[in-house]
């Protein structure tokens, strides 16, 4: 008696699950960032992606190393290609003594415009392997205008679980009260470096107190870059608008299928009334053949969504543009004043 | 008298004449992790440098990546081919960055080095050794640059030796990032836009206080004028466009007007989006 329950405390505590502790943190190396600045720029502005190396420790992701990707051609050969210079890479850099755990891949982005359908795949793709990963946007257009734009996303488990299910209708929606925003998950970053680099950048900082990025934040002109912002917010307002139009079509087509039903259940009951007194049979009240109780396929949401979060997007970095510009006009009046 | 008999060591300093090289900080962060990431044994790390030559002769060093390597008393064992792997692998990204020279980190030269250069010049018909000092030996990180240049006596080769060319540090992408953010060991979080400003506008306050100060001092005296710092005031000085207070107020506000209108519309937006996603999702079939 004693060994059985032994026995099952035993089983029992094989059976629990480890707590899998929340993403709090994404933590950066100052290298990482050199990197993913230098190779986004050089090709700027085609889109790159990299691999991101380091290690999950509790409720931080450690990211300390990473490396390009190289550009793929349309060509299918190139698949395993592709496999193969990542699984070169790796070898090459364990050697080292680099992390040799993808956590996860960066990519840029132009103007912020990086919630598509190929992200969200591509996030169910590392999930699979992968317990924690996270995705690195960096927009190198915003790095002109002195800012680091550098993001750490991630999918909310509930998404993930109705995405798996691949269901988007509004009642499962409204059931997991899920809506626009909870799709991406944003997490902070926190940068750390070694003590020899900042040594050696306390050392090698240049003596004047301006740098490069105080003079690209105080240029003048931003107009270029909100107008371009602006072209692809009213885009993307056209492709919400169809999707507007789809969900009308839909409800209109369901609310003439279903009058259609009623008439034609109630032409049932009268006929069969008619039979009834005649002492024939009464036929069903239902009729799969019949093509007006065809269920209609309620459209996804998912793309509704995705562009919901664009614009959001859009408007966000709108403001803050808008805002810098406030404090630049009113510096060169009062320097004007004077 | 016997003039004629004597020959002269020549040091052909024409070839180094227009010879420098240019480092990102990129490659100085990966010597650096690499050092801090060598295996135990190792003393120093060597490896190569990746990048391109400019047409005026200028290296530019972009690029670098470790390789793994032996050393004894007196012999070097490199590991060539994984070498040329990540060669091949870094190529394929970047095929613009070839092999520009190579990097130990240490201070000085030692002989082995000349072993490794050799094999480097197999590679690259003048590559540059790079030496970062990780071990702060004189009390600072130097980091230095050499080619190799032959020595010869009238016509016959004696020696080559490593000569330092000067190195140039270009800081201005670790500048993008900011200093700030590079020289602690950890930052708690990136700074935001405006939060850039603030620094920016302190900095340019900070400046402004300085010429202001220095202004005050050599009009009592207290400081010699300095002629060209006094033609470099009034130089920005006259910097500032001459517009008239009305057409200037009238650009001012113009632009004022543009940004609170982009504001306006991008909050309709945001109220738009929110309408749009209440009625897609609360709509109920009946």
């Amino acid at each position: 008696m004693a060994a059985s329950s032994t026995a099952r405390s035993f089983l029992q505590v094989a059976a629990t699950e480890e707590v899998v502790s929340p993403l709090r943190v994404v933590q950066i190396e100052g290298l990482v960032i050199l990197k993913i600045i230098k190779h986004c720029k050089e090709f700027s502005p085609a889109l790159v992606t990299g691999q991101l190396l380091g290690l999950d420790v509790g409720s931080v992701l450690e990211v300390t190393n990473c490396f390009p990707f190289p550009i793929r051609e349309e060509d299918e050969e190139i698949e395993a290609d592709g496999a193969n210079y990542q699984l070169e890479m790796m070898r090459c850099l364990r050697e080292v003594n680099v992390d040799n755990n993808t956590v996860g891949w960066y990519q840029s982005t132009i103007l912020g415009s990086y919630q598509t359908v190929e992200l969200i795949e591509t996030f169910m793709n590392y999930q699979e392997n992968i317990r924690r990963c996270v995705c690195i946007i960096y927009d190198p257009s915003r790095s002109n205008q002195g800012v680091l734009a550098l993001k750490a996303l991630k999918l909310s488990d509930s998404f993930m679980e109705l995405y798996r299910a691949n269901s988007f209708t509004g009642e499962k929606l409204r059931e997991k009260n899920l809506s626009w925003v909870d799709i991406f998950e944003e997490i902070p970053i926190k940068v750390s470096n070694s003590a020899l680099i900042s040594a050696f950048m306390t050392e090698l900082e240049s003596d004047t107190s301006v740098t490069q990025c105080d003079y690209d934040r105080l240029q003048l002109s931003s107009n270029p870059y909100m107008e371009r912002n602006m072209e692809f917010l009213i885009e993307c307002m056209d492709d919400l608008s169809m999707e507007q139009q789809k969900f009308q079509f839909y409800y209109r087509s369901l609310s003439r299928q279903q009058a259609q039903q009623q008439a034609w259940l109630q032409k049932r009951r009268s006929e069969n009334m008619a039979r009834k007194a005649a002492g024939e049979e009464p036929l069903p009240e239902e009729d799969p053949t019949n093509p007006i109780f065809k269920p209609i396929p309620e459209p996804s949401r998912l793309e509704s969504f995705l562009i919901t979060n664009q614009i959001a997007n859009y408007c966000n970095q709108i403001n803050g543009v808008a805002g810098q510009s406030f404090n630049r006009l009113y510096l060169m009046k009062s320097l004007h004043d004077n | 008298m016997a003039n004629g008999d004597r020959t002269v060591l020549q040091f052909s300093t024409q070839s180094t004449a227009n010879f420098s090289a240019e480092v990102h900080p990129l490659v100085i962060f990966n010597i650096c992790d690499c050092y801090v990431r060598r295996p135990d044994q190792a003393e120093r790390v060597i490896g190569t440098l990746l990048g391109s030559v400019l047409s005026d002769g200028t290296v530019d060093i972009r690029n670098s990546y470790a390789v793994p390597h032996t050393e004894s008393a007196d012999q070097v064992a490199l590991d060539i081919e994984y070498h040329h792997n990540l060669l091949v692998s870094h190529q394929k990204v970047n095929p613009k960055e070839v092999i520009v020279g190579w990097y130990s980190t240490g201070l000085g030269v030692t002989g082995r080095s000349a072993l490794i250069h050799d094999f480097y010049s197999r590679e690259v018909p003048n590559p540059v050794h790079l030496t970062v000092d990780t071990g702060f030996r004189n009390g600072e990180g130097t980091i230095k640059a050499y080619v190799s240049v032959n020595l010869a006596l009238g016509d016959r080769q004696l020696a080559s030796q490593f000569q330092e060319i000067p190195l140039n540090l270009r800081m201005v992408e670790a500048e993008l990032l900011g200093f700030d953010i590079l020289k602690t060991t950890s930052v708690d979080k990136l700074p935001t836009d405006l939060e850039g400003m603030e620094v920016t506008m302190q900095r340019l306050l900070a400046l402004i206080d300085d010429i202001y100060k220095y202004v005050d001092d050599v009009v009592e005296g207290r400081v010699a004028a300095d002629n060209s710092i006094g033609r470099f005031i009034s130089d920005t000085v006259a910097a500032l466009p001459k517009l008239s207070p009305p057409a200037f107020d009238k650009l001012v506000n113009d632009s004022l007007q543009d940004q609170l209108l982009l504001l306006y519309l991008s909050s309709i937006t945001r109220t738009q989006l929110a309408l749009a996603e209440k009625l897609n999702t609360a709509a109920q079939i009946l």
